[in-house]
């Protein structure tokens, strides 16, 4: 919402000046955006053209001698076809910057002729789109002066926010009243003046809905005779200042009476209107011609004004062009009419309509003011373009239930923490226009006409609380706890943070990626499910809710390649989304590595070059998050295989049981390489940390007895040659099941494959530590336990001791 | 000259002039030895006369003990040498660099290092966090939140949405966090002191605005909690977030649908370029909404409003982290360029506290 400081001055006497009038409509929520003091045309001044002539060498340009009113001449160049002798316009000398054109002027040389400043146009200046020729004023203009105060350039432009529940200071006059109230002038009532109804009105209006009437009155007045010409200079300025195009007096009256008073209208030509107008509903099928010159096709959702040739105007919304004033317009229709705010709202989305008049309609106008500014309106009208007026129609009836809330005064005390007194609470209200009847505790308040947003007590508070002013209300302490901080972090945020932490702290870089990907990603990676689909994605890449964190991390890692940075170490821990329910969405840690960017750090280096990365650095960063999160890592199973996007040989599950699988982790399959259009080598990991079972709770806080044993532990090393498909995992386990009492560690420490094995084989070294419990070890318990755990070996895995 | 004083004399020499163990061992054996000049000289002491061996025994005596002492000590002094002179032929140029701490080298995102501190400061006031999913129903999101069906603070938000169900019902993406309020006060009893952070959605982009955002949600509820117990809670926050002593802080009334009274928050702030200096300057900036809920969102969830009050905020998590770090451009915190990633984030072992300092 814009207006001028003038124009607002009309609505309200007052001494304060700019800067007040802006922090005060800040202060009661009339938020200001920006304040135009319009500087920028102080240094132009209106200058006559004492002389024109013929550029010597150039068709187009004249040599003008410029009079600024002291008499000196300056020398322009100019090219306007309208610059002649005589010509009073607005000069700019060398230094000003021009605002259309974003340029500040210096002395030029124009083919051979020096130029010491410009005579302008209204585009130069940001008054208008005319560029056809200089500002040519009357001749009467004063030479020498400022020209921004002739123009009424120099009245300073405020664009306030309005919050939706605000229309009625989508005005300037409720604008005036919320200051008053505030205590910054005083309130310059407006007078409506009554036009002379000087015959009935030819056309009537009707009303037509089953059902549910989407416009509860419409108001109507016919004017003969009207001369529709350019509206004054006043009204013009104020316009073209807070943005709109003088069009027409009969038009720039609408948009003026909308402005300042919040009250939108239509006005009809009256010659190009058959019949009597009808308000109804749209029927499937019919369409308009709107003003913006857009057709728009139309369903019964939609509310028109029509006439016997059919739909003349979106009501309330834009008007029709068929019946639209033009320049020959003698006969009008002003009309002023109340609307469904719900309908006008749906008929603006549904066909992406955005008009002044809208924006209050769906935001609730005056009704009281209906017939007040349907006069206002016409006596405008006869004041701007002569003619006569008819007695209004007026169809449907003005609400007039006025709604009132009982209002303990005690609320504000209640929900502020502002102490003030019942009498300057009310005071405070009346000055708003809310009326209120009996003073003592609770008080009946009557709420205005134009506000249609207070609804209960706490709106009133408010209220009071934006006039009395905020920061008058002293902060005060929110209660201590009576006791020392607990734990605040549920499991599931503590195992999010301990995953980022770990993750981190493995050297990789936390990203945060959008939360959706595209179909075939979605598809790729497990998901795709209609339900998860947006309607309206901002993106066909953006238009799927991830089932999984791995396709973004790895499209970042190939953007970063592209950037040069090919070895990266990336993870991410956030949601993915299972299903459209609470429940389907996961808490989940996932990453990636691709290059040589290890635990230990990427490329190249004197002491080691790094290697690529693998399963194995995968299934490491995998098991840090678990063992983060509380997982003991010994006590989980990690079966080959995982999800299609890996490599089905380097892959692997980390999971309790079939059922209860915590994490996957692998080298990227080639094929899931090429369907992201990313290059390899890259391994890549997820763990689902709300499958992680709670821990228990203990009782108590004390761990375990320490326990070690005086007696030496035992260390010895057997090389077995097994088949390439039996696991270590499973060799191990069998070595441990040896003797569980004795055996406290099964460490392995060589991997060998090589055609001297045969084929099909592998050799894994292991060293068995062997703790005695009670009294040292003899050769013979020693062998005998080897002797077991080669013949385990053997019987389980068909393993032998490698010689 | 004694033939013993003699021998003694050479053997001393050669002992000084040893260069290396081996030689000294040569010696050694050659004196010392069964075969060496010492033992063979004590051998003669068997065909001498008691008179002759009692004086020549204690001096052969005399002279092994000092030949044993003597290359004794300079086996010491020749092992320390050759010590010295192996560990002179191991030095290295210790100015080679060595790789990186992976602890050093990792980060944190900006948006969970500034989630992290946001927890530490409301923890200390006695919040807890709450956490909702990000596909909402209308119902949350908007219809318990107060925006009644078709009113323009619903359009405000610029919504995305999924395809409508086989049952007529259109999830969405929580347009903010504010519906972890409602599910709250739907199962928890009051007093409730909660922060809700999260990822948010609008389908709106350019240099301000990213289709997903992160934000901070607050919900007190109790008895008593009002406007300037909710001044108090967010001075108090800006003022530790920030890291500054004062805070030049300017509350106006606003409009949400779910608030009433409603409010923003501006704060002072000195803007060059990229930084942001708070507590100084003559510029106010927009940094949250908040207000006193609404009591229709309390009727909603079963809590009546003439017993139950308290107030409610909103701000953006990405906006303070942009604030107070300086980082210019909002899309590129979901870029994951590992140079911005690096630059911006921080290490891991920063964990923020407020007896550490949060960004110390």
């Amino acid at each position: 919402m814009k207006f001028t400081l003038s124009w607002l001055k009309d609505h309200l006497a007052t001494d304060a000046t700019l800067d007040e009038i802006i922090e005060a409509l800040t202060m009661i929520g009339l938020e200001v955006e920006e304040v135009d003091d319009r500087t920028q045309y102080q240094p132009f001044t209106i200058a006559k053209v004492v002389s024109a002539e013929q550029h010597p060498d150039a068709d187009r340009l004249r040599v003008l001698k410029v009079d600024r009113g002291d008499g000196k001449l300056v020398q322009v160049v100019c090219g306007a076809p309208n610059a002649r002798t005589g010509l009073i316009g607005a000069f700019a000398g060398p230094g000003t910057y021009i605002p259309g054109i974003d340029v500040t002027l210096s002395v030029g040389n124009i083919r051979g002729v020096e130029s010491h400043g410009m005579m302008c146009s209204e585009r130069e200046l940001n008054m208008s789109d005319e560029h056809d020729g200089i500002i040519d004023l009357d001749e009467d203009a004063p030479v020498g002066t400022s020209f921004a105060q002739y123009a009424g350039l120099n009245d300073p432009v405020i664009e306030i926010g309005i919050t939706p529940n605000r229309p009625d200071a989508l005005g300037v006059a409720g604008i005036a009243r919320d200051l008053e109230a505030y205590g910054i002038g005083k309130v310059k009532p407006l007078s409506v003046n009554q036009p002379n109804a000087e015959f009935a009105c030819p056309v009537d209006v009707k009303l037509e809905f089953d059902g549910e009437s989407l416009c509860p009155a419409f108001g109507l007045r016919y004017v003969k005779g009207v001369k529709n010409q350019s509206s004054p200079k006043w009204m013009q300025q104020r316009l073209l200042a807070i943005g709109l195009r003088p069009i027409s007096a009969l038009v720039d009256i609408t948009n003026y009476v909308t402005f300042d008073l919040g009250r939108p209208l239509h006005v009809f030509d009256a010659d190009k209107v058959a019949g009597d107008l009808v308000v109804r509903r749209a029927r499937s099928g019919e369409q308009v011609t709107a003003l913006d010159g857009k057709t728009y096709k139309l369903n019964p959702e939609n509310c028109v004004i029509s006439d016997d040739d059919g739909v003349e105007s979106l009501a309330g919304v834009i008007g029709g062009e068929a019946s639209g004033c033009s320049d020959d317009t003698v006969n009008v229709l002003v009309e002023s009419a109340l609307w469904e705010p719900l309908n006008i709202a749906r008929t603006g989305r549904d066909l992406s309509i955005i008009t002044d008049a809208r924006y209050r309609f769906e935001r609730g106008v005056d009704p009281l003011f209906m017939q007040p500014g349907l006069d206002h309106a016409t006596d405008l009208v006869i004041k701007l373009c002569g003619g006569t007026a008819s007695e209004a129609v007026i169809a449907g009836s003005i609400p007039a239930s006025q709604f009132t809330v009982d209002f303990p005064v005690s609320e504000v005390k209640r929900l502020t923490g502002i102490d003030i007194s019942a009498s300057q609470i009310t005071d405070i209200l009346n000055r708003l226009g809310f009326d209120n009847d009996g003073a003592g505790d609770i008080v009946n308040v009557k709420v205005p006409s134009w506000r249609p947003d207070v609804e209960g007590k706490a709106d009133l508070v408010e209220e009071v609380m934006r006039i009395h002013g905020v920061n008058n209300i002293d902060p005060l302490p929110l209660p201590s706890l009576d006791s020392v901080g607990k734990k605040i972090l549920t499991t599931g945020q503590l195992r999010v943070q301990r995953a980022q932490r770990s993750l981190a702290s493995r050297g990789m870089l936390e990203a945060v990626t959008w939360s959706f990907i595209s179909r075939n990603q979605a598809e790729h990676f497990g998901g795709g499910s209609n339900q998860l689909a947006l309607a309206n994605p901002i993106s066909a890449d953006m238009s799927d809710m991830r089932p999984s964190l791995l396709p973004n991390l790895m499209a970042a890692a190939g953007r970063n390649a592209d950037r040069g940075n090919s070895d990266v170490a990336l993870f991410e821990v956030g949601g993915i989304f299972q299903n459209d329910e609470p429940s389907g969405q996961k808490r989940c840690a996932a990453g990636i590595r691709r290059g040589t960017a290890g635990l230990v750090g990427a490329g190249r280096n004197w002491q080691f070059n790094a290697g690529s990365v693998g399963v194995f650095d995968a299934k490491a960063d995998a098991l840090a998050v678990l063992e983060a999160c509380g997982m003991d890592g010994s006590k989980v199973q990690i079966i080959s295989g995982g999800p299609d996007w890996y490599h089905p040989g380097r892959s692997g599950t980390i999971q309790l049981g079939p059922k209860l699988i915590l994490a996957t982790f692998g080298e990227i399959h080639p094929l899931t390489l090429e369907a992201m259009d990313v290059n390899g080598p890259m391994c890549g990991f997820e763990v689902w940390l709300d499958s992680i079972p709670e821990p228990r709770k203990k009782a108590t806080r004390t761990k375990p007895p320490l326990e070690i044993s005086s007696l030496q532990a035992v260390h010895r090393d057997f090389s077995f040659v097994i088949d390439q498909d039996i696991q270590a995992a499973s060799l191990v386990r069998t070595i441990s099941g040896s003797d569980k009492k004795l055996i406290r560690n099964v460490q392995i420490f060589d991997l060998f494959e090589g055609a001297s094995l045969g084929a099909g084989k592998k050799s894994i070294a292991v060293e068995v530590t062997l703790q005695p419990v009670n009294k040292t070890l003899t050769d013979e318990e020693i062998d005998s336990v080897s002797a077991r755990i080669i013949h385990n070996v053997e019987k389980s895995t068909g393993g032998t001791l490698r010689r | 000259m004694s033939d013993i004083e003699t021998l003694e004399k050479e053997i001393l020499a050669s002992i000084e002039n040893a260069g290396d163990e081996a030689v000294l061992e040569n010696i050694r054996v050659a004196s010392l030895g069964k075969k060496g000049s010492i033992s063979a000289k004590m051998k003669t002491l068997g065909q001498m006369t008691p008179e002759q061996r009692k004086q020549a025994g204690p001096a052969l005596n005399g002279l092994k003990t000092r030949i044993t002492e003597e290359i004794a000590s300079r086996k010491i002094v020749l092992g320390h040498a050759a010590i010295a002179e192996r560990l002179k032929s191991e030095a290295v140029d210790v100015t080679l660099p060595t790789r990186t701490s992976p602890a050093l080298a990792g980060r944190i995102h900006p948006i969970t290092q500034v989630k992290d501190e946001i927890t530490a400061i409301f923890a200390d006031m006695g919040f807890s966090v709450a956490e909702g999913p990000e596909i909402e129903t209308d119902y949350y999101n908007f219809t318990a939140l107060n925006f009644p069906e078709g009113h323009p603070a619903r359009e405000m938000h610029d919504t995305f949405f999924f395809n409508e169900k086989e049952d007529g019902t259109t999830r969405l993406l929580r347009t903010h966090t504010s519906p972890v309020q409602i599910r709250t006060m739907e199962v928890q009893e009051p007093p409730i002191r909660i922060v809700i952070p999260g990822k948010t959605y609008r389908c709106d982009s350019d240099a301000t605005h990213s289709p997903m955002f992160h934000q901070l949600e607050g919900l007190v509820i109790d008895k008593t909690t009002n406007i300037a117990n909710l001044k108090w809670v967010l001075e108090e926050f800006c003022k530790t977030f920030f890291e500054v002593d004062q805070l030049g802080m300017r509350f106006r009334p606003s409009f949400f649908p779910f608030t009433e009274p409603s409010l923003e928050l501006d704060i002072q702030c000195e803007r060059s370029g990229n930084e942001v200096r708070f507590g100084e300057g003559d510029d106010w900036m927009e940094i949250l909404g908040c207000g006193m809920v609404h009591p229709n969102v309390l009727r909603g969830s079963r809590l009546d409003p003439d017993i139950y009050q308290g107030f409610a905020w909103g701000i953006g998590i990405d906006r303070l982290a942009m604030l107070k770090y300086g980082m210019p451009d909002l899309r590129a915190f979901f870029d994951a360029d590992i140079r911005w990633l690096s630059h911006y984030g921080f290490r891991p072992l920063d964990l923020p506290t407020l007896f550490g300092g949060l960004s110390a």
